[in-house]
């Protein structure tokens, strides 16, 4: 879905805008929508670094005042300074414990220290691939999302400079097809799917998810190179043919390099929603080979996880969808210009 | 279809016939196996029964109601209902997955949109703006199981005197009782769309804002010289110069929330009248291995998104046809 027919690119960037005005209904308006969007991602984080004791006495929101909650999770030397006490209620333990996939009741450094190894566990850095732990499932979601990253892009680079660039019968109707596609919800195809894997017998395995994410994301993935590709100047192809050059010349030396910034785009765009997509890993890879997202949500819907433990997670799955938005959100915002979030 | 001829193809280039199909084929090939395919199966699946070996009409069972062939779009569309009479019919649907979209596309379709366009319009007159902006998008960028996870601390609720969640921490202090936020019909919708909102207003701001930001400024200074506040700069010139990217933030919106899967998922699992869509199709086929219910539920997302499918090929025509 395009809306560029209504946005002017020249006007996006605006120097000589003249007047910000100092409202303060208008500062605190914004204010107050910023608090209601920081705050639960706020409490999620302080909480990941409390002690389970006092996550489940005291509200996140009291993290500072060091003398509520149980006496176990206090420092009673009255000689203490507030510093001393502070140290005692903030902990990494709930990061080494989901990492590792630790469910004793005890921490995991405890249990290590004390010599009796937690069932499964060896105590040194090979329980960092645990596979009930969020360390192998960053591992598994990374094996997951950088080849259903790239296959489409790849795939689909040829699919739009031929429809941007080539002419053939049925390329309007195919091309408006494909239009089409990108709204086709994703419940659609999965039995089939499942089924036809079930068939190949590779159900439980990457590849499946590697061929299921490249199909989906494939319309989605030409519809926006190809807008990219079709607005590069004709005279530019037309100069490089009377030189000599061929399309495949032209394809690799001309268009691929001046469609850099989309293809940007568009990797941090699937990057993105393979990593956080829970719904395809839940149904093809299943509890086989556990991605961060079907973690979670298991830690979720199963009562054995603890806050501790499920706010640790979800602050560890963010981490990389967080720190790729923010450090490349030019070209996300970009991205999304060009075409509406698929789904 | 006259835009097919303007096409940007420079006229020197020619190719053979073979060449653009080779550049094309991968793409075809696995759009071909992983969407067209399972597209077409999963309508005939709609019509059989839970395995896909025989037709539906065998599932029917005697004395009760039966659509023959079409028994699983019976299933699909009355199970959720109950019969009993007009009114239990009525206040059924109200907590079947078809009430539940209906409030999920009012209250957070409204709730984005509108959100995202106030933001939008306030925050263009800041100078943080940038910050502010990337702050509302931010929730974009993680999982939905994520968003799930935070919301449902906020929503927590406390089994002893202590609250934990913020939000009951909230009412408590004000000296109300507790509230089981997410199990409560029909709060509990309420409070999944709420995340929704939180997720999505950053999408709808971004494009609301850049539309915005394409009024030329001079319009708004001539406004403005004719005597015109803030408030009615915005709904009497603003507003109706980006009208065209509201509606196409509107579709894309409902589109979304027709699809709207992992949010229930992992905040309720469906349960206690939270259904949408997505998640009773996924039950049906997964826990209850129920193909033919699954894709016949299925079926019916589609025909539901199918107008939004027209309307994105016209745009997208007419949108060639202005190239």
């Amino acid at each position: 879905m395009n809306i560029t027919g209504t946005i002017h690119p020249a006007a996006q960037k605006n120097p000589a805008k003249g007047r910000k005005l100092r409202n303060v209904g208008t500062t605190i308006g914004i204010v107050i929508i910023l608090i209601v969007w920081l705050v639960p991602t706020i409490g999620l984080l302080v909480t990941s670094f409390r002690p389970v004791a006092l996550i489940n006495t005291t509200g996140w929101w009291t993290a500072l005042d060091v003398n509520n909650g149980p006496a176990s999770s206090q420092n009673l030397d009255p000689d203490a300074t507030y510093g001393d006490k502070l140290k005692t209620r903030f902990t990494i333990d709930n990061y080494v414990d989901a990492l590792t996939g630790y469910r004793g009741s005890g921490t995991y450094r405890q249990a290590c220290a004390s010599g009796t190894k937690p069932l499964g566990m060896n105590c040194d850095l090979s329980d960092l691939l645990n596979p009930r732990g969020m360390g192998r499932a960053f591992v598994n979601s990374l094996i997951v999302t950088i080849p259903s990253t790239i296959l489409p892009i790849i795939i689909g680079l040829f699919a739009a400079y031929a429809f941007a660039w080539m002419d053939f019968k049925g390329r309007y109707v195919i091309f408006a097809l494909l239009v089409g596609l990108q709204v086709v919800p994703i419940q659609m195809t999965l039995v089939p799917v499942l089924r036809m894997f079930a068939g190949m017998g590779i159900n439980g395995t990457f590849p499946a998810v590697w061929l299921f994410h490249t199909g989906f994301g494939l319309p989605y993935a030409i519809y926006m190179l190809r807008n990219s590709m079709s607005s590069l100047p004709k005279e530019l192809f037309e100069s490089a043919y009377l030189d000599g050059a061929g399309h495949w010349q032209i394809f690799t030396k001309i268009v691929l390099p001046l469609t850099t910034p989309a293809i940007a785009s568009l990797a941090i765009f699937q990057f993105l929603w393979v990593w956080n997509d829970l719904l395809v890993s839940l149904v093809f890879l299943g509890g086989q080979k556990p991605v961060m997202t079907y973690q979670i949500s298991n830690m979720v819907t199963s009562l054995g996880a603890g806050w501790h433990l499920l706010t640790a997670a979800a602050f560890l799955s963010m981490l990389l969808p967080m720190i790729v938005f923010f450090a490349l959100q030019k070209y996300f915002v970009r991205g999304m210009m060009s075409g509406a979030v698929k789904g | 279809m006259a835009t097919a001829t303007k096409s940007p193809t420079p006229t020197v280039m020619r190719q053979g016939k073979v060449v653009p199909w080779l550049y094309l084929l991968p793409a075809l090939i696995v759009m071909t196996v992983f969407i067209l395919y399972p597209l077409v199966n999963t309508v005939g699946l709609s019509f059989s029964n839970k395995d896909g070996t025989a037709s539906a009409a065998t599932t029917c069972t005697e004395g009760q109601p039966c659509w023959g062939v079409f028994e699983n779009y019976r299933y699909a569309l009355t199970a959720e209902l109950d019969m009993k009479d007009t009114q239990s019919i009525w206040s059924s649907f109200w907590v079947s997955s078809y009430g539940n979209m209906i409030k999920w596309l009012l209250v957070m379709v409204t709730g984005t949109v509108g959100i995202g366009l106030i933001f939008a319009v306030l925050v263009d007159r800041i100078k943080q703006e940038a910050l502010a902006k990337s702050i509302i998008f931010m929730p974009m960028a993680i999982s939905f199981v994520g968003a799930g996870v935070i919301w449902k601390f906020v929503y927590n609720f406390g089994t002893s005197q202590v609250q934990t969640g913020l939000l009951n921490a909230i009412v408590t202090s004000l000296g109300f009782q507790p509230v089981a936020w997410l199990s409560k019909i029909p709060l509990n919708t309420l409070m999944l769309i709420v995340v929704g909102i939180w997720m999505w207003t950053g999408f709808c701001m971004t494009l609301l804002s850049s539309a915005i930001k394409s009024i030329p400024e001079e319009i708004i200074e001539a406004a403005r010289m004719d005597g015109a506040k803030n408030f009615d700069i915005f709904t009497r010139v603003q507003v109706p110069i980006i009208a065209p990217t509201i509606v196409v933030v509107i579709t894309t919106m409902v589109i979304n929330v027709m699809k709207l899967f992992d949010i229930v998922y992992v905040m309720t699992g469906g349960n206690f009248g939270t259904n949408v869509i997505a998640t009773r199709m996924y039950t049906e086929m997964y826990t209850n291995s129920q193909y033919g219910r699954g894709t016949a539920i299925a079926v019916i997302l589609v025909l539901f998104i199918l107008p939004f499918i027209v309307m994105n090929i016209r745009r997208f025509k007419k949108q060639e046809a202005e190239r």
